[in-house]
């Protein structure tokens, strides 16, 4: 699939991170880098959450046979 | 017994010319038990009808079979309809049945048990082959009318809860004769083209018949055979599907699918702050901690009154000085012890001492003390040097003596 999902990925880094901190095994220094980092990513998916807008298409075969994207409007029953 | 004798044949065509003859049994419909049910590699069926006294021996051609949607078992109680002939060959009359139902219960509900009943034990339905859903689609193909309640319904919650999720909606008919291929081949089509992560197929309530597209073998298959994880919806909450056995996670309705397909996005925001609380109270936990050690430090005696630790070191900076000062006088007292053993032994080797006991020291024009008269010319000049006082002198004559 073309697009990384960066929402998921973002979320278990915040996990390993948070897990990590919880440790208390770093130095400070980097307890610090982990912190920043982690808020950031927090900041991100909120942001990615709050920005996002539902996209719905639908699917036609194409002449090739591949997939083409149409807008949909669901059809009146 | 001679005029009247016909032969097997003969009697079996007048009975055969009875039966067919009474239209009566043209058109019977019979209920009864089907018991020595018998499939033939032709396609036609055979079996025996039969009730608590009696029995009846019948036949299916393949053309009336395939009308029937269920095959029949050996116990079933069914209502067949059809004509009763005699079969001459073997002198027996039989039930040639056209159609045949399932009595009690629906034929489609016979089908669907059947149907269950096989896939099940070919595997179809297992838990192991259940494939796990993403946590978080994102893309998520909707396969069914593309018109109805249904669709419109899986796009709002899906849109209400997760709205990063894209959402491909591959219209198809779910219902009628094309609905299976036209299911089978949207599921297929995701699949070879990888539209999607998640798969939601399914459609509205309805009568059993309505649903009925969703209870094909084809289907079943199709859905078993998809790489993306499915989840099937069909109709309300009672009605279970074939398709509902074999997908990955079953849904009651297609609102309840979208539901299960994606996360809410409030408590992903709940997560997420909860996260972050998590993060901040480790790191002031520890800073705290930190701090107070840092306090700690600060308070002890020496941070507080910085003298404390300079009279400390003052004193014993002095006691340094002291031991300096006292080596130094040791090392000069023994300077002082040598210089004085130096100088007596200097002392008795001064050449004055030599000289006061009658020696005297020659030296030649340029100073320098003459240790060989063989060094020495007639004339030269020499001054000697005596233990009190000097005198200029010329050299008469020299004299190598050998004896040294």
């Amino acid at each position: 699939m073309e697009e990384k999902n960066t929402f998921e990925q973002s979320l278990e880094r915040l996990e390993v991170i948070v897990r990590s901190l919880e440790r208390g095994d770093a130095p400070l220094e980097e307890s610090l880098k982990l912190f920043e980092e982690g808020a950031g990513l927090v900041e991100r998916c909120q942001k990615q959450l709050d920005e996002a807008e539902q996209v719905v298409r639908r699917l036609k075969k194409g002449a090739d046979g591949s997939p083409e994207e149409l807008p949909f409007d669901a059809e009146d029953e | 017994m001679d005029g009247n004798i016909s032969s097997v044949s003969e009697l079996n065509a007048h009975i055969k010319a009875l039966l067919d003859g009474d239209g009566s049994l043209r058109n019977v419909t019979v209920r009864g038990e089907l018991s020595n049910y018998k499939v033939y590699p032709s396609g036609h069926h055979y079996f025996t009808l039969k009730d608590k006294d009696s029995s009846l021996r019948c036949v299916m051609f393949r053309s009336a079979a395939a009308k029937v949607p269920f095959t029949g078992e050996n116990g079933m109680g069914v209502i067949c309809r059809g004509s009763v002939t005699v079969f001459p060959r073997d002198g027996a009359y039989q039930l040639y049945v056209t159609h045949m139902s399932v009595d009690g219960v629906g034929d489609l509900f016979a089908a669907y048990e059947q149907l269950k009943e096989r896939l099940r034990g070919e595997g179809l339905f297992d838990r192991e082959h259940k494939k796990p859903l993403p946590a978080f689609p994102r893309r998520i193909a909707v396969i069914t009318s593309g018109a109805g309640a249904a669709v419109r319904d899986v796009i709002r919650v899906l849109g209400k809860r997760w709205p990063l999720s894209k959402v491909i909606v591959l219209p198809v008919r779910v219902q009628g004769r094309e609905a299976p291929p036209e299911i089978v081949g949207a599921i297929r089509y995701a699949n070879r083209y990888e539209v999607a992560d998640l798969i939601i197929t399914g459609r509205g309530g309805g009568s059993l018949e309505d649903l009925w597209a969703f209870n094909d073998e084809r289907v079943a298959r199709a859905i078993y055979d998809s790489r993306i994880p499915v989840i099937s919806a069909v109709g309300h909450e009672p009605d279970v599907t074939i398709s509902d056995f074999v997908a990955d996670l079953r849904a009651a309705t297609p609102s309840n699918a979208a539901e299960l397909a994606v996360p809410d996005q409030t408590d992903v925001y709940d997560r997420l702050r909860s996260l972050r609380i998590r993060m901040e109270q480790v790191m002031e936990k520890r800073l705290a901690l930190l701090a107070r050690r840092v306090e700690e430090l600060r308070t002890r005696r020496v941070m507080e009154d910085p003298t404390v630790y300079l009279d400390g070191k003052r004193q014993e900076a002095d006691r340094l000085y002291e031991r300096l000062v006292s080596a130094q006088e040791r090392k000069l007292n023994q300077e002082r012890q040598r210089y004085i053993r130096l100088c007596a032994s200097l002392d008795a080797m001064s050449p004055l001492k030599v000289l006061s006991r009658g020696y005297s020291v020659v030296r030649d024009a340029n100073g320098a003390v003459v240790r060989d008269a063989a060094s020495l010319s007639v004339g030269e000049r020499l001054r000697v040097t005596m233990s009190h006082g000097q005198a200029e002198c010329r050299v008469e004559n020299v004299r190598e003596d050998d004896s040294r």
